[in-house]
């Protein structure tokens, strides 16, 4: 990027910190302020990413750095009845987003069990922000990526949720990020905070929609802090419009023997980045990373994972699958890295993707860097179309080949659920796979 | 009008020639068995039959029940009665046993024009077949064929071709690999489907199959032709001498 693109986007981006400085929750607090203030002096010297970084080398950012994307103002707020055919059933509770704000009057907040805590982060500043301190920011690793860096800067609302010392919730906590449909594209950067103490269990749902057309550039960041042999599951739902840009990262930080699962669904958006980032600083721990993403028409699907090793017998799967049709163009970027300390590491990656037309492209690069001496690393990535011995068998069976294309196509999509714990999550996510992948003129129009 | 004709079969894969002049009849009601060496052609036959595409047909004709097999897609040919029993059975993960297989009973069962079977009325006759091949209900929800044993890839074949009634039953090596307990099972399920209206092609490499499937006809096959049919004693005599001597005996091959 030109060095008077850059100035050029960072004139308006200053302008927007400006503004949204004199007004942002907690903005008296000294701590708060210099966080956001250190995000936006990374940002600006960072800049959007380019191809040429190796971290980037296959997703550009060319339409967000060029694009115009004002910070969503607090304005129009969605009828009830639009959020239904996208609400979640046996949620513990749903908290709803426009914008990236919470909006308590679409939200379902019933009591929680004791222990348990879930609501607006911008509520959480203003009403008890010492017990966000030890956490927020702590984790996320802005100095390194700009968009952690943008959204630290914008950091004020986002879900905060905190299940306490041995406390279990059994039902999941929904988060519904949604976005409206409108003529002008706005940006919002909802930041979350997931602290699970000791002993604690809990699922989290963050879903990204939209209810129209839009092309709004969302740009969220998760810290989870999971405790010591806490159990967490975590799910991020992408069925954004397909003009929309969604650029995630989650970062897990676990402490000794926790277990931590994050499951993805990349199936909306333009251009989405999904980065999940865990960092195994406790002895013992267990970490799942497991996703699926099929993109159809242009949509680019780009996975950046980052599991770091840092204590010894410490497990890690990853196993992304990734369905491309039409131009659609995937991104699997799955990094272990083994730190001196821990030895008797596992970790596997697995990256299979399927194309289903001649257009469409997948980069994968699984990445292992190991500095202890006694592990076992696996890492392996096939691309492929539908086996033609499977496909034979089904038809062998009776099915007809369009069937039996379909079968082993929701088979090989379907393969993420089998590892999703939560009974009634898994349950939403089969639907929305059915429904994302054989909706007229989805990925899999080619069969159809 | 006999149920299978195969006149004169040839067919190749990659330009390689595998069937080179193939005759076989088979009534329904009969057994026939199929023995021959490593790459006679055994295999290639059932899949031509199952209507693999791979198989190239350069020559000859097949009726099946008077029609023309040769012009089917697979699952037509599935629809008309044709089951093919894979020597190595496709691990197909995430997909359930019992939703494959409801979806393949319907779908043959539309091509009868028999109505479909709802899962209320399907998972009782899955459960007695599962019983009745000794396998393990949990079979039910588990993935297609995915980390089963040999054996039970075996009985899943059966038990497939139990629940699709079909006409004309191709039993690939069902035997290669499995013991002595897993082999009467698969022998009894099979034995348990014989019917007048029904015929069995049992291809094996080793007699043993036969003392529990006892075939009517047993047929040589040797570099893609049928070098010699008989009785079941003639598998005995294999046993005894080997196919170098059957093949010798015989260039032209006799009918069944």
């Amino acid at each position: 990027m030109s060095a008077i693109s850059a100035s050029a986007y960072l004139q308006a981006y200053l302008a927007g910190f400006g503004e949204f400085e004199k007004l942002a929750a907690g903005r008296d607090l000294p701590w708060l302020h210099a966080l956001r203030g250190d995000g936006f002096a990374r940002f600006c010297e960072a800049g959007f990413p380019t191809t040429r970084e190796e971290d980037w080398r296959f997703t550009s950012v060319a339409a967000i750095a060029q694009g115009s994307f004002p910070l969503a103002r607090p304005g129009a707020m969605p009828s009830p009845s639009q959020l239904e055919g996208w609400r979640m059933k046996d949620a513990a509770c749903e908290l709803v987003f426009v914008g990236g704000r919470f909006a308590p009057a679409l939200s379902r907040m019933p009591e929680l069990p004791a222990g348990v805590q879930a609501g607006s982060l911008a509520a959480q500043i203003a009403e008890n922000p010492a017990s966000l301190e030890p956490f927020l920011g702590r984790y996320l690793d802005f100095r390194r990526d700009a968009f952690c860096a943008l959204n630290t800067a914008f950091l004020e609302d986002g879900a905060y949720v905190r299940i306490g010392r041995g406390a279990v919730l059994e039902r999941p906590v929904h988060l519904l990020f949604v976005s409206l449909a409108g003529a002008e594209p706005q940006m919002s950067n909802p930041r979350n905070l997931v602290v699970a103490e000791e002993n604690s269990q809990a699922a989290i749902v963050e879903d990204y929609v939209s209810l129209g057309p839009s092309a709004d550039f969302c740009n969220t960041a998760t810290e989870l802090v999971a405790g010591d042999n806490a159990v967490v599951s975590h799910y991020l739902l992408e069925r954004e419009d397909t003009q929309a840009f969604n650029f995630s990262t989650l970062r897990i930080e676990q402490g000794r023997d926790s277990s931590v699962a994050s499951h993805s669904l990349l199936l909306g958006g333009a251009i989405v980045r999904n980065n999940v980032h865990a960092v195994l600083a406790g002895q013992g721990g267990e970490c799942l990373i497991n996703g699926l993403f099929a993109g159809y028409g242009r949509q680019h699907l780009d996975n950046y994972m980052r599991v770091e090793h840092a204590r010894p017998h410490c497990s890690s799967r990853q196993f992304y699958n990734g369905i491309l049709g039409d131009h659609a163009r995937g991104v699997f970027h799955g990094r272990i890295i083994v730190h001196p300390d821990a030895q008797k590491t596992d970790a596997k990656q697995t990256n299979r993707n399927l194309l289903l037309s001649d257009d469409a492209q997948i980069d994968t690069k699984p990445q292992l860097e190991i500095y202890a001496d006694d592990v076992k690393c696996t890492h392996g990535a096939t691309i492929g179309q539908i086996e033609p011995d499977a496909l034979f068998y089904l038809r062998s069976r009776g099915l007809d080949e369009q069937a039996a294309r379909r079968m082993l196509l929701l088979a090989f999509a379907s393969e993420c659920l089998d590892r999703m714990r939560e009974e009634s999550v898994r349950g939403h996510v089969d639907a929305m796979i059915r429904q994302g992948l054989f909706a007229p003129g989805g990925a899999t129009k080619e069969l159809l | 009008m006999s149920l299978l004709e195969i006149r004169n079969l040839h067919a190749e894969v990659d330009g390689h020639p595998i069937l080179q002049g193939i005759d076989l009849t088979i009534e329904a009601g009969q057994v026939h068995s199929i023995m021959g060496p490593n790459g006679s052609g055994k295999s290639t036959l059932a899949q031509v039959l199952a209507r693999h595409e791979t198989y190239a047909v350069t020559g000859g004709q097949i009726l099946f029940n008077g029609k023309d097999l040769l012009a089917m897609k697979p699952e037509e040919a599935a629809g008309e009665g044709i089951f093919l029993a894979f020597q190595y059975p496709v691990e197909i993960p995430g997909i359930t046993n019992a939703y494959f297989l409801r979806s393949a009973l319907n779908a043959v069962r539309r091509c009868r024009q028999l109505d479909e079977i709802d899962a209320m009325d399907f998972l009782p006759l899955f459960r007695e077949k599962l019983k009745q091949l000794e396998m393990d209900e949990k079979l039910l929800n588990r993935s297609l064929n995915e980390g089963f044993s040999g054996g039970e890839k075996k009985r899943n074949e059966i038990l497939q071709m139990s629940m699709l009634e079909p006409k004309l039953a191709i039993l690939d090596e069902t035997d290669s690999g499995l013991d002595i307990d897993a082999l009467r099972i698969v022998a009894g399920g099979v034995n348990a489907m014989r019917d007048p209206g029904r015929a069995f092609i049992v291809v094996t490499h080793y007699q043993r199959l036969l003392n529990y499937i006892v075939p009517d006809f047993v047929h040589v096959l040797v570099n893609g032709r049928i070098v010699r049919s008989g009785g079941p004693e003639l598998a005995l005599e294999l046993e005894e001498t080997g196919y170098a001597m059957a093949g010798a005996g015989s260039e032209s091959g006799e009918r069944a």
